[in-house]
């Protein structure tokens, strides 16, 4: 039962990488996917497009973001860090890469509508944002539990002129805001484009999620290039929780061998604890949101809530590219806990000066637990910034 | 001969499916509604397996999803329940089924089960035809099942097609891009049932989503060769009457001069 495709980096005509993949959706949803698999790649390629594209992500984002060569963090885990600056992406976070290239697609397809889902809010945050840029009406699907807990993020959307609509059906995260707003665009299919966060869904929204965030890659080739003389780092490392900076991390290196990729996953309390989100360790092939991958779920199929202290990392799948890079070893997959990445996240505040967002903050955990030599180039993609998990630190101060 | 197929060659009036949520209300609900269903007329029944993100429906037939794993039902268990009434129910039993519980059952596994349990016919919503035609349909042919597949108002005519020669049993015809429970479904919806009944397809289509009490019944068996009632029934099984006189009641209300046939056991 498998489709195996030719390379790692970009999946088959019907989605697959290796046997991860797909577009599982029921029939109503199936013409407007098919109008996305049809139009994605040709209406990016258009000069239009990328024109458009890369002047929002120069003027708008502010890119290219900086690759910081972390001189504190590397004297104290002797070798060479660098870090993707991500964190300072306009609305702070990489979220905003993503949803600048979807909203462009949007447009060209003649849509109206905007709908999305957000756990953290980071990219409801990012997707109200280019709603308001380009004067469209964007509604944000996120789970009652997070509507809670990221109060800030829910009234910034609400600034910038979103309606977020609370998910109240099975444990109100953000699996079921995934739920809600893809039975929102089941219902308004005709006029409504979803701009889905993370390397997830159906077939081509994980590839063109990639494609998106792949200009974070790009940077870190060119930036290496001039500082180091050497576009290949020997690490990169990233947090997964669906995938999506890691996928743009990764994306130009994951062909390149000699690259040792590093994503890290969220085990909450403890990988065997129960309180979990390290999709790999736990996870079995299955289907969430319509594509094939590793889904934590129980024997009978369904899926199980997963925990991190971290909202952007609480998702019991991953995108079906991770799920190849897994299986393939191409990638390795650690895992950080709460407490470790808490205590990441203090670290790099008091040594650097950057307070990171809790999810990046596992990407930098890992660096206590592997060895590195005093000559590797190690790159951490910073994904965001800390501004929204201040509540949490200062519990944990 | 496949149930179904017996079904819609005798068929005089509009088939009358109706969906409920197995395990719902309680977790051995499943084979009382079943029979109770047969016995106040409905001519094929519909059995939700229940899953944890059903995305393609409302939230009536969503809370009955949760309620119904609450309480444990599995497809194990859903096949040892229908197995135990397998001689008493004479009317075609379809399952509904999103895919990744049926997945993780295994799909051989799950048709042999359902066809020593007696089932006619299976409809999982998220299971693309190209997948079907690749990795499945073999296995559904070798057990005799059928798998209905699904279409709506904006499926074009060559995908209709190749849906129909799919299909076994009939085809469902979404009322429109919605999710079930929406009553604004069945609006004006006639040109696409026209187009449907138009097209001289292989096997007869009932209409499903939207489809809610007499004159939304009606209206489909106007067009089609019957329709599905899923949320409505289900707001039905909440009342707090028991289950038999619930049925009772809200097959009367759908089909009043309907005249029930003994069922010969």
């Amino acid at each position: 039962m498998s489709h195996r495709s030719a390379n790692l980096l970009h999946p088959d005509q019907h989605g697959y990488y290796g046997d991860f993949g797909g577009a599982f959706v029921p029939e109503m949803l199936y013409p407007n996917v098919r109008e996305l698999q049809e139009n994605y790649l040709k209406i990016t390629a258009t000069k239009k497009f990328r024109s458009a594209f890369e002047k929002l992500l120069k003027d708008y984002v502010g890119r290219p973001t900086p690759l910081f060569y972390a001189e504190n963090l590397s004297r104290q885990y002797h070798t060479n860090i660098y870090l993707k600056r991500e964190d300072l992406c306009h609305t702070g976070a990489h979220k905003i890469n993503n949803t600048i290239g979807q909203v462009l697609l949007a447009e060209a397809l003649g849509k109206t509508r905007i709908i999305a889902e957000t756990g953290a809010g980071q990219h409801g945050v990012a997707t109200a944002t280019v709603c308001a840029l380009k004067g469209l009406e964007c509604v944000v699907y996120m789970g009652e539990k997070d509507i809670e807990r990221q109060a800030p993020n829910v009234a910034r959307m609400k600034m910038l002129g979103a309606k977020v609509v609370p998910a109240r059906s099975g444990s109100k995260t953000l699996k079921d805001a995934t739920n809600e707003a893809i039975r929102d665009w089941i219902n308004h299919a005709a006029d409504t484009y979803y701009i889905i966060g993370s390397v997830v869904g159906p077939h081509p929204y994980p590839d063109m999620v990639a494609r998106f965030q792949s200009v974070i890659s790009r940077e870190i080739q060119k930036q290496l290039k001039k500082i180091t003389g050497n576009e290949l780092p020997s690490y990169v490392i990233a947090c997964v929780g669906g995938g999506s900076n890691a996928a743009g991390a990764f994306y130009h290196f994951i062909e390149e061998k000699k690259v040792k990729l590093v994503a890290v996953e969220a085990a909450g309390l403890g990988i065997k604890s129960g309180m979990s989100a390290a999709t790999t360790q736990l996870g079995t092939t299955g289907i969430l949101h319509g594509s094939k991958s590793l889904l934590m779920q129980t024997a009978d199929g369904q899926v199980t809530e997963p925990h991190s202290i971290s909202a952007g990392l609480d998702y019991p799948g991953i995108g079906p590219l991770h799920a190849n890079l897994y299986t393939s070893k191409r990638a390795e997959f650690l895992s950080a806990t709460d407490g470790e990445a808490l205590a990441a996240a203090f670290n790099l505040s008091k040594k650097e000066g950057i307070i990171p967002a809790l999810e990046s903050a596992h990407a930098l955990a890992v660096l206590n637990n592997k060895k590195f030599r005093k000559s590797d180039v190690v790159v951490i993609c910073l994904s965001g910034r800390g501004d929204k998990d201040l509540a949490t630190y200062m519990d944990n101060l | 001969m496949n149930k179904l197929d017996q079904l819609f060659k005798n068929k005089k009036e509009p088939v009358l499916n109706v969906y409920y949520t197995a395990g719902f209300p309680e977790l051995e609900s499943t084979t009382e509604v079943a029979l109770s269903l047969q016995k106040h007329g409905a001519d094929i029944i519909e059995i939700g397996i229940p899953y944890s993100d059903p995305i393609a429906d409302g939230p009536v037939i969503q809370q009955s999803n949760m309620q119904a794993i609450a309480n444990g039902i599995s497809i194990a268990k859903i096949f040892e329940q229908l197995e135990s009434v397998k001689s008493q129910l004479t009317v075609p039993v379809v399952l509904m089924g999103y895919l990744n519980p049926v997945l993780q059952f295994g799909m051989e596994r799950f048709c042999a089960a359902a066809a020593r349990a007696g089932i006619s016919g299976v409809i999982l919503p998220d299971l693309p035809m190209y997948e079907y035609e690749k990795f499945y349909e073999k296995i559904f042919r070798e057990y005799k099942l059928h798998l209905i597949f699904l279409v709506t108002p904006e499926t074009g005519i060559g995908r209709i097609e190749k849906a129909d020669k799919l299909s076994g049993g009939f085809l469902y015809a979404v009322s429109s891009s919605a999710t079930t429970g929406n009553n604004a479904a069945m609006n004006g919806q006639e040109v696409y049932f026209k187009k449907l009944q138009q097209l001289r397809l292989k096997n007869s289509f009932l209409i499903g989503f939207g489809v809610r009490d007499k004159a939304t019944f009606d209206l489909a068996g106007k067009y089609a060769a019957g329709a599905i009632i899923g949320t409505a029934y289900i707001k039905a099984l909440q009342s707090l009457k028991n289950i038999d006189q619930a049925t009772a009641e809200f097959l009367q209300s759908i089909r009043p001069a309907h005249i029930i046939k003994p069922v010969n056991i």
